[in-house]
């Protein structure tokens, strides 16, 4: 009880002292702009913490954060080897192929106007395909392994990767196109010269949703069949166990994972498109 | 309708490309079944075929190319097998029957409405709470914005689970699920809507004394209507996809995602595509709905969209 008491106290603790930041002299300021959102992250795993011990919550519902970090630090060879298989073998290469083959498309829908009215009505459609229904047809065709994962990440991420690039494709104005026939450009000169770099920031755009998109299709695709590897292969196996830390600790992995993968687009994006409004402050 | 004509199409290029493609990929299964029927095939060896190449057999075989449409569990099932079993499990079967995909369609869109009506509601007090609260901006938003890069999806299992352990079960763990997964596009979305007006907009308003509350009904809520229809868009389809892998971890016997499992398990093939094409239908059609709501509350409040 004393502990709930403590959590309770901590909570609104660490509330008068975020109220007192954000609304203090400094809140513009970088460092505060960091630590109101850290200071609230901690209170919560320390009320977390704090609740699971003091209600005696069973650890086969909700195990403490510090559980979950003992685990962490025993299995990391397992969670390594677990990360390698499902994010670097099934969402890094599917990634990949899936956004160059809808790169690939959207230039080849951008030069013929007929494809682009008949693929983006049915490309729209089969966007609203469940995408995680597909994984059992794609794990029977391309077998257990990381290659089937790979083949629901492709089918995940080319629609909204086509959708964004055919957008970007048409950012340009007139005026610029224009200017590109006044110097007698070629239609490949112009795509690589002007609209290209134009259509950078739609195209970074469509590359952030698909690095989640890649993530997620991965991980479920493994709970529909895998070798006795991988994120998804994990969750569920300790599911079954009730090993509700190891469950924490995989999802731990996977918003690391997810977090890192996304920040460094971003971080290129910050690099390829400094000069679009987006970038400033 | 220059459209229509490019539509039809492409949709009739992709169903010939699906016919030619079920050719080589149900052959190696077409001739098993043909040469335990008696037939003569080309090579004779079942092992031998297993390492040919697909293309090898069909020039070889050519006499069973009728039957790789028609094979009972195939491995690409041709469309005629696909469009046949939604009829045969939507139009003629009784809609409480076990085996009725309207049956299952509507236990998977029940935990959806249920997770998309708590998620959306509870998705927009949140967002009120950032637009009006410095220290919730400060705190809450930069962790909305960073569970978007987390893969939720892999939370389900679990919280399916440990529901279950507790003793919740049937559509309400399924609705937590969705309700979850549509949250996030929502918060992100109205606090965009809600801040969208622009500073002329709020100050004309605080010439007229505007109290906080005044200028939340009559400028803020009507301008963020645009961006909640946008989100909502998302939000639903995030939810349906919640409900279908809500099914998936207990095993359970009724929805779609269901009905996907049992036909994983069990090999069969058109099964699974005939769930597949109605959980696409399904979600085509809530999307579609709301975008039909969008353009009409949208043309009565004087947003041309």
């Amino acid at each position: 009880m004393i502990l709930v008491v403590f959590a309770l106290i901590l909570w609104a603790a660490g509330w008068w002292f975020n109220v007192r930041l954000a609304n203090g002299p400094a809140a513009g300021s970088r460092a505060v702009q960091l630590a109101v959102p850290l200071i609230f992250g901690l209170t919560i795993l320390a009320g977390w913490e704090l609740l699971v011990r003091g209600l005696e919550v069973p650890l086969v519902i909700l195990p403490a954060p510090s559980l979950i970090a003992a685990r962490f630090a025993d299995s990391l060879p397992i969670l390594w080897a677990d990360f390698v298989q499902t994010f670097v073998k099934g969402a890094l290469s599917g990634y990949v192929m899936g956004c160059g083959a809808a790169f690939v498309m959207a230039i080849a829908v951008d030069r013929s106007d007929f494809l682009r009215r008949g693929l983006l009505p049915v490309g729209n459609f089969l966007a609203a395909l469940p995408i995680v229904g597909t994984a059992p047809i794609l794990v029977m065709w391309f077998g257990f392994d990381w290659e089937s994962k790979a083949a629901v990440v492709v089918v995940m991420v080319f629609f909204p990767m086509l959708v964004n690039t055919v957008a970007g494709l048409n950012e340009t104005t007139q005026m610029q196109r224009d200017l590109m026939q006044t110097y007698a450009a070629s239609y490949w000169q112009g795509l690589f010269k002007l609209r290209l770099p134009a259509a950078m920031p739609f195209i970074f755009n469509g590359l952030k949703i698909s690095t989640t998109l890649a993530l997620v299709g991965a991980i479920v695709a493994e709970f529909f069949g895998s070798p006795t590897l991988g994120m998804g292969f994990r969750i569920s196996t300790s599911v079954g166990q009730l090993a509700l830390d190891m469950v924490w600790a995989e999802i731990v992995v996977a918003a690391l994972a997810g977090t890192v993968f996304y920040g460094s687009v971003a971080l290129i994006e910050r690099v390829v498109t400094f000069w679009h409004p987006s970038q400033r402050g | 309708m220059k459209s229509l004509l490019a539509v039809l199409s492409v949709i009739f290029a992709i169903v010939v490309l699906w016919y030619i493609a079920c050719v080589p990929m149900n052959i190696k299964g077409v001739l098993t079944e043909a040469e335990r029927a008696g037939a003569v095939v080309v090579p004779a060896e079942a092992k031998v075929r297993r390492d040919m190449s697909a293309f090898g057999l069909v020039m070889a075989n050519q006499f069973v190319i009728p039957a790789t449409w028609e094979q009972a569990r195939p491995r690409l099932p041709a469309p005629h097998q696909v469009v046949t079993e939604l009829w045969q499990t939507t139009v003629q079967k009784k809609i409480t029957s076990k085996r009725s995909l309207v049956y299952h369609g509507w236990v998977t869109l029940s935990a959806t409405l249920l997770g998309f009506a708590i998620g959306t509601g509870l998705g927009v007090l949140l967002a009120v709470g950032i637009v009006h609260s410095r220290v919730m901006d400060m705190s809450v938003m930069p962790w909305a914005i960073v569970s978007q890069t987390i893969p939720i999806i892999a939370l389900a299992p679990m919280i399916i689970v440990v529901l279950y352990s507790i003793g919740v079960q049937g559509i309400i763990p399924k609705a937590v699920i969705s309700a979850y997964l549509s949250f996030f596009p929502v918060v992100v979305g109205m606090v965009k809507g809600l801040r969208s007006p622009d500073a002329m907009q709020l100050d004309l308003l605080r010439t007229y004394n505007a109290s906080q509350g005044q200028g939340f009904w009559k400028l803020r809520l009507p301008a963020s209507a645009p961006y909640l229809f946008a989100s909502l868009k998302i939000g639903i389809a995030a939810s349906l996809i919640g409900a279908i892998v809500g099914e998936l971890p207990t095993g359970a016997v009724a929805g779609l995602g269901a009905r996907l499992l049992a036909g994983s398990y069990y090999g069969q093939t058109v099964q699974i595509w005939s769930a597949l094409f109605a959980a696409a239908i399904l979600a085509a059609t809530l999307v579609g709905l709301l975008g039909l709501i969008e353009r009409a509350v949208l043309a009565r409040m004087g947003i041309a969209r």
